[in-house]
């Protein structure tokens, strides 16, 4: 570990990515991620790789795929509207077991929305945005640090199970700085004999996900369910801070955590048990967890800068056994400490 | 007496029975591509882009590692992959529907960035694998399943001309359009391909060859006259030549 370096969250992304063994990115300027392709624009040369500015969203993402599928480490980013046009392309990508990471510096939806960080792409992100049964396993970093290494975690874990990650950050924390301790490089790299290299010596690879005879589809789809359930039984990860005794736990994440933090910590100020409940991973979610949380405590508070969408996953796991409130706000603006510090009194019978 | 052999599988071809109608231009263009990488001796080197359409399972045909590339996707695709793999050779097989409708954006990009890879790409006039559907090449007043009328320049506009469009850009190396409907033109349309392929090879940049085909089974024709309308009717619209050569 180095000295710590004062980077902004999208900047740490590019740079984690390059550490990462990344040497192709592909995107298309759009806020607030557009410091991701410029990063690459300037240091993807002196590192030998590849960065290329589509003409779309569609045509970048594409590019990873021709890129992914020849064994590289592949990426692009793009920020909501964007990410919405990729996802045919992101549903082919898991259903042809190619490895890549995707980022998502979300901005508030819907339509052209505005430009400012919101987290109303849960849905899209856990629950399909493209089509057909599949997953995407999704990190939800709320710290420029976590920018870096989630993004160096991402592309491990997209090698590990051959399946796209997502990354779902958002405007605030692309946008803000915060020092980072920077990693070594990643130096090891798993061999992708399945990569479309030239068949030299070998029987000839595919890369395809057309299943003309049903059966042979459902079929494919019992091994994507397969791999899907050995991702969400190894990666699942999430924080639980000051949950022992809570009467109440705060689930949020990315920037909505570092809200919910605060809150918590003025909250225990005053002796009130508050606890947080912090995914890491949106998919897999950690549901056994919550539903642990809710034998025990009085309620929880999902905070989100969304109109509702974590929160109904959140209700799915708690199952009635205790309330879950819902605090949030959409459209790009920022969620108010004493806003949520009142909702927590209200709720505590304060 | 000495026995030669005179004609065999290309060795870039599986052996794998295709699915394409009788009378249809996909499997002789599939044959002279691949005559082409056995040729330049380049098969354990190359990676297939197959599309969307009537050619999708090319992947099964080519003996090549192949990458399936979605609708309109294989020119983006294959930039992915030659940037991934500068050292391979790279093609991609498209047909009407997905190059020049779906895919606009992709190929002319490509193009203009003078990727160095070749494009094949196969004009039989409407969209075959969807049932026959008016394609942005169908001619005026052509019938189809949605021009019942015959297509109607004032309200579809006009066919694209791929080639002429393309060859306007600066990036190609080679823009050319041939057809496989006589003897002397297979061996002209393996020869442009093989040209497509040699300066990609040569590091020339993107080689763009349109090979008119025919559709029997959605024109509505008989396979002979499938091949005469390919004269009478495309020909005149879709001159055969070179429009670019750098
Ligand atoms: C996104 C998307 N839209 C539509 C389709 C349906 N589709 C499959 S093939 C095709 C047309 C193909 O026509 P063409 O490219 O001319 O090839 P041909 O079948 O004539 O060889 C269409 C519209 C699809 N697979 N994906
Ligand atoms: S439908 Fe048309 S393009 Fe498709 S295989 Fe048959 S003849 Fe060829």
């Amino acid at each position: 570990m180095s000295e710590k370096i004062l980077l902004k969250g999208n900047e740490a992304c590019a740079m984690g990515a390059i550490l990462a063994g990344c040497r192709h990115y592909f995107g298309y300027p759009i806020t607030p991620q557009t410091e991701i392709p410029e990063y690459f624009a300037k240091h993807m040369p002196e590192a030998g790789g590849v960065f290329l500015q589509a003409e779309s969203e569609i045509a970048a993402i594409s590019m990873v795929y021709g890129a992914a599928a020849t064994g590289r480490r592949a990426m692009t980013s793009s920020s909501s509207p964007g990410i919405s046009l990729k996802q045919e392309t992101i549903s082919t990508l898991s259903a042809g077991d190619l490895p890549c990471l995707i980022v998502n510096v979300a901005r508030g939806g819907p339509g052209l929305g505005c430009i400012q960080g919101a987290q109303s792409d849960y849905f899209q992100s856990v629950k399909g945005g493209g089509h057909g049964d599949y997953r995407l396993l999704t990190l939800a970093p709320n710290s420029v640090q976590e920018m870096m290494d989630l993004t160096i975690l991402g592309f491990e874990l997209a090698d590990k199970h051959r399946n796209p990650v997502l990354i779902l950050s958002d405007g605030v924390v692309g946008q803000m700085m915060e020092p980072v301790s920077v990693p070594e490089p990643v130096t090891s790299f798993p061999e992708k004999p399945w990569a479309a290299v030239g068949a030299k010596g070998r029987p000839k690879n595919i890369i395809n996900t057309l299943h003309l005879n049903a059966a042979v589809c459902e079929e494919r789809n019992r091994e994507l369910q397969a791999k899907y359930k050995r991702i969400a039984d190894a990666e699942l990860r999430y924080e639980e801070i000051d949950t022992q005794d809570a009467d109440l736990v705060l689930v949020a994440y990315g920037i909505s955590s570092r809200i919910a933090l605060t809150v918590k910590n003025r909250a225990r100020a005053e002796g009130l048990k508050v606890g947080v409940l912090r995914p890491i991973t949106l998919w897999p979610f950690p549901t056994e967890a919550l539903r642990r949380l809710a034998e025990r405590v009085k309620g929880f508070l999902a905070i989100e800068q969304s109109a509702g969408q974590m929160v109904e996953d959140v209700r799915l796991a708690v199952e009635g056994r205790a309330p879950v409130a819902f605090h949030g706000r959409s459209g790009g603006v920022m969620i108010q400490l004493d806003d949520v510090e009142a909702d927590v009194r209200k709720l505590l019978g304060r | 007496m000495e026995e030669k052999l005179v004609f065999s599988r290309p060795e870039a071809l599986t052996d794998m029975p295709t699915h394409y109608c009788p009378g249809c231009h996909h499997g002789i263009i599939h044959r002279l591509v691949a005559e082409v990488i056995d040729e330049l001796g380049v098969r354990e080197n190359t990676v297939g882009v197959a599309s969307v359409g009537c050619s999708i399972l090319a992947y099964d045909y080519f003996n090549v590692d192949m990458v399936g590339a979605l609708h309109g996707r294989a020119p983006a695709v294959a930039t992915g992959v030659k940037r991934g793999r500068p050292d391979s050779v790279v093609f991609t097989y498209q047909g009407d529907g997905d190059l020049a409708a779906i895919g606009t954006a992709e190929i002319i990009h490509a193009a203009a960035r003078g990727e160095n890879f070749t494009v094949v790409f196969v004009n039989n006039a409407i969209y075959g694998m969807t049932g026959g559907q008016m394609a942005p090449t169908t001619l005026d007043g052509q019938r189809t399943q949605t021009s019942p009328a015959g297509r109607d320049p004032h309200l579809a506009g006009h066919p694209l001309r791929m080639s002429e469009l393309i060859a306007t850009l600066s990036g190609p190396s080679f823009v050319t359009r041939t057809a496989v409907n006589t003897p002397a033109r297979i061996n002209q349309t393996r020869k442009a391909i093989k040209k497509a392929f040699e300066l990609q090879l040569a590091g020339r940049g993107l080689g763009f060859v349109e090979v008119l085909s025919t559709c029997p089974t959605n024109w509505g024709l008989g396979a002979v006259e499938s091949g005469q309308w390919v004269d009478s009717h495309m020909i005149p619209y879709y001159p055969l030549g070179v429009f670019k050569e750098d």
